[in-house]
C-alpha cells in the first residue's frame, strides 16, 4: 500500500464517486485525518465512512476484533491451561469451574477454544496471504502482459480450478503430512486460482486507464507500474475476497483437522476439537458443540465484514 | 451449438491431463514406498526391490507419469495397496452413493434457495428479507461436518427421528443431504436475491408491469428468466463444492461414497485410491461445469447466438 500521495494525476480525481472502487493510492490513515479537519475526503475515508454506517458490517468488525483480541491475549483470558489433562474429570458437562465443560482428556474446552482462536486465525490469515501473494502475482502478470503468458498461466489455473479446493488441500496434506505449516500451505495453494482470476480481471480493468499511460510516459518500468500504480488501484476486489477468504480458509483447515489430516493434537484447533467430540456425541454433547459454535461465530463475523466491505468499496453494488 | 459442445468436450482432455499431472506429482513426491507398504514392514529388502521393479516404481518420473495416464485413459487406475482390488472398481462401487447424495443436496439447495431468494428480493428490506438473509448467512457460516453432527445430536440422539448413519433407505439419505444442501441453499438464496434485485430494476420489468401483467407473471416469466444466469453458475460451482464437502459429510454419516473411501484411504496411506478419487471427482466437477455452460445457451438465446 502506498504511503504518500501519488504524483501521477489520477483519472478518477476529476470525477469523485465516478468509479471509486478503482482508485486507491493513498494510505487510509493518511487521509482519515483530512475528514476530521473537514478537508476533501479521500476514497479510503469515503469507504470507511460507508463501512461505519453499515451496522451489520460494524457488528462483524467488532466480533472479528474481539476474536483477534482473544487470540492475542489468550494466555491472560483463558481460565485454565489448554493442555492440562485431568483424567478424573473427563467429558464433564458445563459447570461453574469449567464453563463449557471438559473434553475427552479432561481439558477445559473454553480455554482450548480461546487458544484455538490463535491457531485458526493464524491459519486463515496466512493461508489467504499465500493465495493472494502467489495468485495475485500470477494474475497481475497474466492481466498486464496478456498474450501467450496470460494463456499459459490461466490454463494452469483452469487445471487447478477443476479440482475442488478442499480436495486439492486434502491431496497435498495427505501426501506431505499434517501440521500447522502444511495446512496453511495446502489451503493457501488450493485457493491460488481464485485470486489469480480476480486480480487478473481487476488489472485488466485498470491497465488501460490514462494514469497508467502517464506513468509509462514519465518512464516508469513495468514492475513499478504494476506494483505502484496497478495493484493499489485493483485492491478493492482483493480486500473483499481476502476477508471472505479468511473465513473459507478457516473452514477448510477445520475440515482437514476434522478428518485427522490437519493440525495435530495437542494443539487446540477447532476442527480437531470437533473431531475428538464426534465419538462422544451420544454421551457428551458439549464437546463437539462449542468448538463448532466458535467456528460459526468467526465465519459469520468475517462474512458480515466481507459483505460490508464489498458494499463500501463498490457502492454501485449496494442495492 | 453441437460444435461448441464437441469443442468443450475436447477441451476436457488437456484439463484432465493437467489434473492427472498435479495429482500424480503430489503423490509421486510423497514420502513412503508403496512396494514396502504392500509387503508389510517385515518384508525382506530384496522382495521389496523386486516388487518395486515389477510395479515400475524405479522408472523415471516421465515414464511413470506416461504409464499412469495411458492406463488411466483405459480406466485402469492401479490397485489399492490395502484391498488389492482395482482402484477403478473401488471407485465405481462407491460413486453412485456420492452422486445420489450430491444430487439430492443440490435439489434441496435449489428448492430452498431459489424461492426464498425470489421472495426476499420481491420484499426487499421486509422482516422476511432480513430474517432469510440472516439465516442464509448462518447457513454459510456453519462448517457442514459440524452441522451434520448437530443434526445427529438433535434428530437421532435426542428425538430418534432419523438413523445417524448408514445407507440404503430415504431415511438414511435425508440428514446427510440436508447437511450438505443447506449451506449451498444459503449461497443460492443470496445469489438469487441479488440477481433478482438487479433484474427488477430494469426497464423491461417496468414495461411488463405497465402493460398490466400480474406480478406473478412479471416475476416468474420476465424477472426470474433473466436472473437465472448467475444463479445457474452458482449452482454449478456448488456442485463441485458439494463433491468436495461430501468428503467430510460422508465421514460424519458413515455414507459409503467416494469421499469416505478417500478418507479411509488417506488414513491407510493408500495413495492409488486417493489419486483415483481426486481424478474422478475433478472429472465429475468438470463435466458438471460443462453441462452448466451448455445450459446457459438454453436459458439465454443471446449466448446461444454466439455459438452459431
Amino acid at each position: 500500500m502506498r504511503t504518500e500521495t501519488d504524483d501521477i494525476p489520477q483519472s478518477g480525481d476529476e470525477h469523485p464517486g465516478d468509479l471509486p472502487a478503482n482508485h486507491y493510492t493513498v494510505e487510509p490513515q493518511a487521509r482519515l485525518s483530512d475528514v476530521d479537519t473537514g478537508k476533501r475526503r479521500s476514497q479510503w475515508a469515503e469507504v470507511w465512512r460507508r463501512l461505519t454506517r453499515n451496522r451489520t458490517a460494524m457488528f462483524g468488525l467488532v466480533i472479528v476484533l474481539l476474536i483477534i483480541f482473544t487470540a492475542i491475549f489468550a494466555d491472560v483470558i483463558a481460565p485454565h491451561s489448554f493442555r492440562a489433562q485431568n483424567l478424573d474429570r473427563i467429558a464433564e458437562p458445563p459447570s461453574r469451574e469449567f464453563l463449557l465443560g471438559t473434553d475427552d482428556l479432561g481439558r477445559d474446552i473454553l480455554s482450548r477454544i480461546i487458544f484455538g482462536a490463535r491457531v485458526s486465525l493464524q491459519v486463515g490469515f496466512i493461508a489467504v496471504s499465500i493465495s493472494i501473494m502467489i495468485g495475485g502475482t500470477l494474475g497481475a502478470i497474466a492481466g498486464f502482459y496478456g498474450g501467450r503468458l496470460d494463456n499459459v498461466v490461466m490454463r494452469v489455473m483452469d487445471v487447478l480450478l477443476a479440482i475442488p479446493s478442499i480436495l486439492l488441500a486434502i491431496a497435498i496434506v495427505s501426501a506431505f503430512g499434517g501440521g500447522i505449516v502444511n495446512v496453511m500451505v495446502a489451503v493457501g495453494i488450493s485457493y491460488i486460482p481464485l485470486y489469480a482470476r480476480i486480480v487478473k480481471a481487476s488489472v485488466i480493468s485498470v491497465k488501460e486507464q490514462e494514469f497508467i499511460e502517464a506513468a509509462r510516459a514519465v518512464g516508469a518500468n513495468d514492475f513499478r507500474i504494476i506494483v505502484k500504480h496497478i495493484l493499489p488501484n485493483s485492491l478493492a476486489p482483493i480486500i473483499v475476497q481476502g476477508t471472505l477468504g479468511v473465513a473459507t480458509a478457516i473452514l477448510s483447515a477445520a475440515g482437514l483437522s476434522f478428518i485427522g489430516l490437519g493440525i495435530q493434537p495437542p494443539t487446540p484447533e477447532w476442527g480437531a476439537m470437533l473431531s475428538s467430540g464426534r465419538h462422544l456425541l451420544r454421551t457428551a454433547w458439549h464437546v463437539a458443540t462449542f468448538p463448532g459454535i466458535a467456528i460459526m461465530i468467526t465465519i459469520f463475523a468475517l462474512n458480515l465484514l466481507g459483505d460490508g466491505l464489498r458494499d463500501a468499496l463498490d457502492p454501485r453494488l449496494k442495492q | 451449438m453441437h460444435r461448441y459442445i464437441l469443442r468443450r468436450l475436447l477441451l476436457l482432455i488437456p484439463v484432465m491431463l493437467g489434473v492427472s499431472f498435479v495429482v500424480f506429482t503430489i503423490m509421486f513426491f510423497t514420502p513412503g514406498d508403496p512396494a514396502a507398504m504392500m509387503l508389510g514392514e517385515r518384508a525382506p529388502a530384496e522382495e521389496v526391490a523386486a516388487l518395486r521393479t515389477q510395479m515400475g516404481l524405479d522408472d523415471p518420473f516421465p515414464v511413470q507419469f506416461g504409464r499412469f495416464v495411458f492406463n488411466a485413459a483405459r480406466g485402469d487406475l492401479g490397485r489399492s495397496l490395502v484391498s488389492r482390488r482395482p482402484v477403478f472398481q473401488e471407485l465405481y462401487s462407491r460413486f453412485p452413493a456420492t452422486l445420489q447424495l450430491a444430487a439430492s443436496a443440490v435439489l434441496i439447495a435449489v428448492l430452498m434457495g431459489i424461492p426464498i431468494g425470489i421472495l426476499s428480493a420481491t420484499r426487499q428490506y421486509s422482516a422476511f428479507d432480513a430474517m432469510s438473509m440472516g439465516i442464509a448467512l448462518v447457513g454459510v457460516s456453519m462448517p457442514n461436518f459440524w452441522q451434520g453432527m448437530m443434526m445427529i445430536l438433535i434428530f437421532s440422539v435426542t428425538f430418534g427421528l432419523f438413523p445417524s448413519s448408514g445407507y440404503g433407505t430415504i431415511w438414511h439419505l435425508i440428514m446427510p443431504a440436508v447437511t450438505i444442501g443447506t449451506s449451498s441453499a444459503a449461497i443460492i438464496t443470496r445469489m438469487t436475491r441479488s440477481s433478482m434485485l438487479e433484474v427488477v430494476r430494469q426497464d423491461y420489468i417496468r414495461t411488463a408491469r405497465a402493460k398490466g401483467l400480474s406480478e406473478k407473471v412479471v416475476i416468474n416469466r420476465h424477472g426470474l428468466k433473466n436472473a437465472l444466469i448467475p444463479i445457474v453458475t452458482v449452482i454449478g460451482l456448488q456442485f463441485g463444492w458439494l463433491l468436495g464437502g461430501a468428503v467430510l459429510t460422508e465421514t460424519v454419516f458413515a455414507w459409503p461414497g467416494v469421499g469416505r473411501l478417500m478418507v479411509d484411504a488417506i488414513r491407510q496411506r493408500d495413495f492409488p485410491v486417493v489419486q483415483g478419487g481426486v481424478l474422478l471427482l475433478a472429472l465429475t466437477f468438470s463435466v458438471v461445469n460443462l453441462a452448466v455452460d451448455i445450459l446457459y445457451a438454453y436459458i439465454d438465446p443471446r449466448i446461444k447466438a454466439q455459438y452459431k
